[in-house]
């Protein structure tokens, strides 16, 4: 049953014919996007893929040096000693926080994960072309796997950062627990975040250059090393003050220090924009990244 | 699904079988019409003079240029046959098997697939930094089995790619032929419907081919479809009843292989 086939699509089975016979046999159109629920249902169906590759990137980062998991929590406290340093000699002591140090470390800590999502979430699609183009997943998967990688990384800096707290006076208290909330709702922005960049990587692969100096505005905006200005005055707030109060950053660090440090209470507004910032970013984010489900691997 | 309305009030088994007796086995994939266009970005338009050209390399102003890789393929693939692709270099053998495993999507056109293909190519690389032990499970996990079905199958695949020891070390250090056969060991291990092979075979040994070929042997009865890409006409006309040749992103030739083969040999010469 040798079939020449003529340059012109002659004698070929028509469209017609092929759909039909598809539909026939009950066999599905491929490539073309699932719906959402349709999609979250894979992405469930792929959950140890998910977390085996988080778990398996996240030894093989630390296995390189002599240190291995050590340097996790090194950088972040070698980072937090020389802002703690510069900052802490060159700025008046009135403009500093309650307990510096420790303050300083849940800032650098949080910071530090939230960087690192945005940073690797703009990579998970571009830096993973191979398994892209050899297997047939939901693409969700890296941008997931990449934050959980991070989470994986912030569970040793959590511990540290009580052991900070502990030792610069802070008391072990029942306040600790807000730590569940605040760093889950922080995972659900960071995520939204890791989505969006993940997608944008995409269509404009220069944008890996801007994140450097998209990440460094944000540190500085979210009152790292110094006393957010005119915190809850009534009015007449100043412009840095109000960039402050509406960054997401700003807010988890605040809801941390909260948990942690005594005399930072986070006011309700706070868990308020925690909420809707967690919700909101993962929504959108996830929503933007499935609608570009079938062009990742396209490259 | 919808039935014709004009049918006759027969049961749903009854219409099965006189499908089954019109239209023989039961195709698995069907490509109709298939286009594929890649863009690449790259320097590659002649510019008009010397200053034209630093100007845009300074910016670095890349074209986006339309490769137009596939025009318009159309077959019909069933269960239980294994399809040899043949063609030069660059002549779309490999797109066309990666938009059959829906990992290049169709500009125009439509292919419909029966589960999901999964395709084994030889550039597949899974992630380098990580043991082959690591690259065993994870590869399983994506696949979309279950950590206990990976335990389960775990030795079978290292046993089958015959890699020994370095299965511990990083797939960085693997040669190439080590890393290709690891990798297909590790997606012959689950039973695909739909397999695509790249040019798999050719990187591994004697030994190591015989066990491949057995293991296509043996996925095509289990009422799969399998589809191989490979330069050795040897290995396609010993593995594969039916042919495709490509030529230039169009379908020149479908039939048995030898006569697909015969044809393609004449060509070259």
């Amino acid at each position: 049953m040798s079939v020449v086939v003529p340059a012109p699509s002659h004698g070929q089975p028509s469209h017609d014919d092929l759909a039909a016979l598809a539909a026939e046999h009950g066999l599905p159109k491929l490539g073309s996007r699932p719906g959402l629920a349709d999609y979250v249902r894979q992405l469930w169906g792929r959950r140890f893929f998910c977390f085996g590759l988080a778990r398996a990137r996240f030894r093989s980062q630390n296995e390189q040096d002599r240190l291995g998991i050590a340097w996790i929590v090194l950088r972040p406290l070698i980072n937090a000693a020389v802002y703690g340093f510069i900052f802490g000699l060159l700025l008046p002591k009135s403009s500093r926080q309650e307990n510096f140090v420790a303050s300083l470390v849940v800032g650098v800590f949080i910071f530090q994960f939230f960087a690192a999502c945005l940073t690797d979430g703009a990579k998970s699609i571009t830096g993973n072309s191979g398994l892209i183009k050899s297997l047939h997943f939901p693409r969700a998967v890296l941008p997931f796997a990449t934050v959980i990688e991070q989470l994986l990384a912030l569970v040793p800096m959590l511990v540290v950062m009580l052991v900070v707290a502990l030792a610069t006076g802070e008391p072990v208290r029942l306040k600790w627990l807000e730590l569940v909330p605040a760093l889950l709702l922080m995972t659900l922005f960071c995520t939204g975040i890791a989505m969006i960049a993940a997608r944008l990587t995409i269509h404009i692969r220069d944008i890996t250059q801007l994140i450097p100096f998209l990440t460094r505005l944000v540190f500085y905006l979210s009152g790292i090393f110094y006393k957010s200005p005119g915190g809850g005055a009534t009015g007449g707030q100043s412009v840095l003050a109000k960039v402050l109060e509406l960054n997401p950053v700003h807010a988890y660090i605040s809801l941390v220090r909260g948990a942690v440090i005594v005399g930072e209470g986070a006011p309700p507004h706070t868990w308020r924009l925690g909420v809707g910032y967690g919700v909101g970013f993962f929504v959108v984010g996830f929503i933007y990244f499935w609608l570009a489900e079938e062009r990742y691997g396209r490259e | 699904m919808s039935e014709p309305a004009s049918a006759p009030v027969t049961g749903p088994a009854d219409l099965l079988a006189q499908r089954v007796a019109a239209t023989g086995p039961r195709p698995t994939v069907i490509v109709d019409d298939l286009h594929v266009n890649y863009t690449v970005y790259a320097t590659g338009r002649p510019a008009k003079n010397e200053s034209t050209k630093l100007l845009r390399r300074a910016v670095n102003m890349r074209r986006a240029r339309k490769i137009h890789a596939l025009k318009g393929i159309s077959f019909t693939a069933h269960e239980g046959e294994a399809i040899g692709v043949i063609g030069r270099n660059g002549s779309g053998k490999s797109t066309l098997l990666r938009a059959i495993a829906g990992l290049t999507p169709a500009d125009q056109g439509a292919i419909y697939a029966d589960s999901d293909p999964t395709l084994l190519g030889v550039n597949a690389a899974l992630i380098n930094e990580l043991s082959g032990e690591r690259n065993v499970v994870l590869g399983g996990l994506a696949m979309g089995l279950t950590p206990d079905q990976v335990r389960e199958k775990y030795d079978d695949i290292v046993d089958f790619a015959g890699i020994g020891e370095f299965i511990e070390l990083p797939m960085r250090t693997y040669s190439a032929g080590m890393g290709a056969r690891l990798r297909f060991a590790i997606a012959a291990s689950a039973t695909h419907r739909i397999l695509l092979v790249d040019e798999a075979l050719a990187v591994g040994d004697a030994d190591f081919q015989r066990r491949s070929e057995r293991r296509i042997s043996e996925l095509r009865d289990a009422a799969g479809t399998v589809f191989l890409v490979s330069h050795s006409l040897k290995v396609i006309e010993d593995t594969c009843q039916r042919t495709l040749w490509i030529d230039g992103g169009t379908l020149r030739l479908d039939g048995p292989s030898a006569e697909v083969i015969a044809a393609y040999n004449a060509s070259v010469k």
